[in-house]
């Protein structure tokens, strides 16, 4: 019987984001109207969960710091199969930078209480840092592991853990408690069933505020960050953009002089 | 040691099986050059079993000083007795700056020392620089890229950065002289982790992307295994190397290895040609550096060309094949 947790991450829809603006004035990205999913490597993670309560019982709790109105990401979750979510919503969460957010999942955690393991995805979409796996288990004092593409349940309580590095791979073999991050070659997750979704329906959300959790003010939002924005701009490209025109043999012979002038023939 | 923070950058050395991976040296340039900026000296960390021989190698590429923890059990790399010696080492020695390189051990230390210190971290950063106080400054792509933004960590040291391999350069090594510290590592018997049961390398590619003078690129428009090889053939022909966008690698044209963008490598060569690639901005941020951008794409509204200085709109399958012809006629010449 294993609990596990699955941090779950609400990110703007990525096939949407040709709609993100900046505003100029405030250096602020303008998101508005832009679809909220959940992270994709989540469901990787949360199919990794899933499994393990299949195989020997146990609990899958959702866990995800994000504003109220994500909670159908979370739904999402509950259909597939979880048991029950943790919503954490403060406006002193906001502008956390990963720290700020691994004491916070840490946290939540640390409430949930008597987990086996933490499975997240590998990266999120938006941030792309993948840093929360390895900050969130420091400050839990559990073993990491990031790029896990295989997991393999030994007898008794160990799993064998094939990790990815480059040209390769390592292989561990360990037990809980650990958390434990996904690459999407590690399962393919299952689709939501409409029983699923009906379920999903009377499945508990617990939305915890910073009165429940208690983190200290001074460590989380955007004044507990220890790394701040100094600036954004959107990225200019300076290049000549001549177009070869002609039938195609025209249009080789301008490239092979073009590959000649740069050099290479 | 005093407690005040020393005027130090740190670039963590990362090897295996006796080998310094470039990134390190990498960095060592780009602390070199941040510390003439500064007043800062350079020091370098290096982890491991019998590693001595490369300290010397790391104050010829820049360093003034490498700290060496040589030790049976650190031997085989493993996340947390390797983040409780660099965080013993950071709380001892307080180093201004701390650049580690975004490989696929390093993605995963340095956060967890970022963390263990109470530090901040940037993560792939495409740009160090030092501001008027002698701040670092990590540049870092947002958004898939079409962003820039700028992060400081104003009050807490050491300042993090991890950069991917590929993005700054190694100063050519001379011989220099360093210092070179021998530390004694202390670690508990129990609670260290998963146990590391096997390594698997594969030989490397035989041309690294990264190192290559030309880049033939290849996107979603190639569209399938067969016309994929006219790819191949161009860049071969070419001596250059094959790069993919993620399709083609999801598709199983392109080995992972070959795909360049934000999530894989970064390039520079004197010359990318992109073959039926759209231009998404997680890919134009792998290979916006490149010297020449020639793009063929029969879509004359695709992104890649505005970040092109030469622009084919046409089918690749119209052109491809003279153009092979003809390189291998002037080659025999």
């Amino acid at each position: 019987m294993k609990r596990c947790i699955v941090c779950v991450k609400p990110v703007p829809d990525p096939r949407h984001w040709d709609r993100v603006r900046m505003d100029p004035e405030t250096k602020t990205l303008k998101r508005e109207g832009i679809p909220i999913i959940m992270n994709p490597l989540d469901k990787h993670a949360l199919e990794a969960a899933l499994s393990v309560r299949e195989r020997g019982g146990g609990e899958v709790i959702l866990l995800s710091m994000a504003p109220p109105f994500t909670a159908s990401t979370l739904r999402e979750g509950l259909a597939m199969g979880a048991d029950r979510a943790v919503l954490l919503s403060d406006p002193s969460f906001a502008g956390s930078d990963t720290l700020a957010t691994a004491r916070i999942l840490e946290a939540g955690c640390r409430w949930i209480g008597d987990f086996d393991f933490i499975f997240l995805g590998n990266l999120s979409v938006d941030g792309s840092t993948g840093q929360v796996c390895s900050q969130l288990a420091e400050l839990l004092d559990i073993p990491s592991v990031m790029h896990v593409m295989e997991l393999q349940w030994l007898e008794g309580e160990e799993v064998m853990i094939t990790r990815k590095i480059e040209y390769g791979y390592t292989r561990l073999r360990g037990k809980a408690p650990m958390a434990i991050s996904v690459r999407k070659e590690l399962n393919k997750p299952r689709y939501t069933s409409f029983a699923g979704i009906i379920a999903a329906e009377s499945k508990d959300i617990s939305v915890l505020s910073n009165e429940e959790l208690k983190v200290d003010r001074s460590l989380i939002g955007l004044q507990g960050s220890p790394t701040k924005m100094a600036g954004m701009e959107l990225r200019r490209f300076e290049r000549a953009r001549e177009k070869l025109e002609g039938s195609p043999d025209e249009i080789v012979r301008k490239l092979l002089d073009k590959i000649y002038l740069y050099g290479v023939i | 040691m005093n407690s005040n923070p020393s005027n130090s950058i740190w670039v963590y050395a990362e090897q295996r099986n006796g080998e310094l991976h470039e990134v390190a040296l990498e960095l060592l340039g780009k602390a070199r050059q941040l510390a003439g900026k500064a007043g800062y000296n350079v020091g370098s960390l290096l982890l491991g079993h019998k590693v001595n021989p490369m300290a010397q190698s790391l104050i010829d590429h820049g360093a003034d000083f490498v700290i060496v923890a040589d030790d049976p059990r650190l031997e085989t790399y493993r996340l947390l007795p390797y983040t409780l010696v660099l965080g013993e080492l950071i709380r001892k020695r307080r180093p201004e700056i701390l650049l580690m390189g975004a490989t696929a051990l390093g993605v995963e230390l340095a956060p967890r020392v970022a963390a263990r210190v109470g530090t901040g971290l940037s993560a792939h950063c495409v740009d160090l620089r030092i501001d008027g106080e002698g701040r670092l400054l990590q540049v870092v792509p947002g958004w898939g890229g079409g962003v820039i933004a700028t992060i400081s960590c104003p009050d807490h040291r050491p300042q993090m950065a991890t950069v991917m391999p590929g993005i700054m350069r190694a100063i050519s090594p001379t011989p220099r002289r360093g210092e070179i510290i021998e530390i004694q590592i202390k670690l508990p018997e129990l609670g260290l982790g998963p146990e590391v049961v096997e390594v698997k390398r594969e030989k490397a590619e035989e041309l690294p992307l990264e190192k290559a003078e030309v880049v033939v690129a290849g996107g979603w428009g190639v569209g399938n295994k067969d016309d994929w090889k006219m790819i191949e053939e161009l860049a071969s022909v070419l001596g250059a190397a094959v790069g993919a966008t993620r399709p083609p690698v999801d598709e199983g044209w392109a080995k992972e290895g070959r795909m360049i963008g934000q999530s894989g490598k970064t390039v520079r060569p004197n010359l990318y040609i992109g073959i039926g690639i759209s231009g998404v901005m997680h890919h134009v941020v792998g290979m916006d550096q490149s010297k020449h951008i020639i793009s063929i794409n029969r879509d004359p509204k695709a992104e890649i060309f505005d970040v092109s200085d030469v622009i084919v709109v046409e089918d690749f399958r119209k052109i491809l094949p003279l153009l092979i012809e003809e390189i291998r006629s002037r080659r025999k010449q």
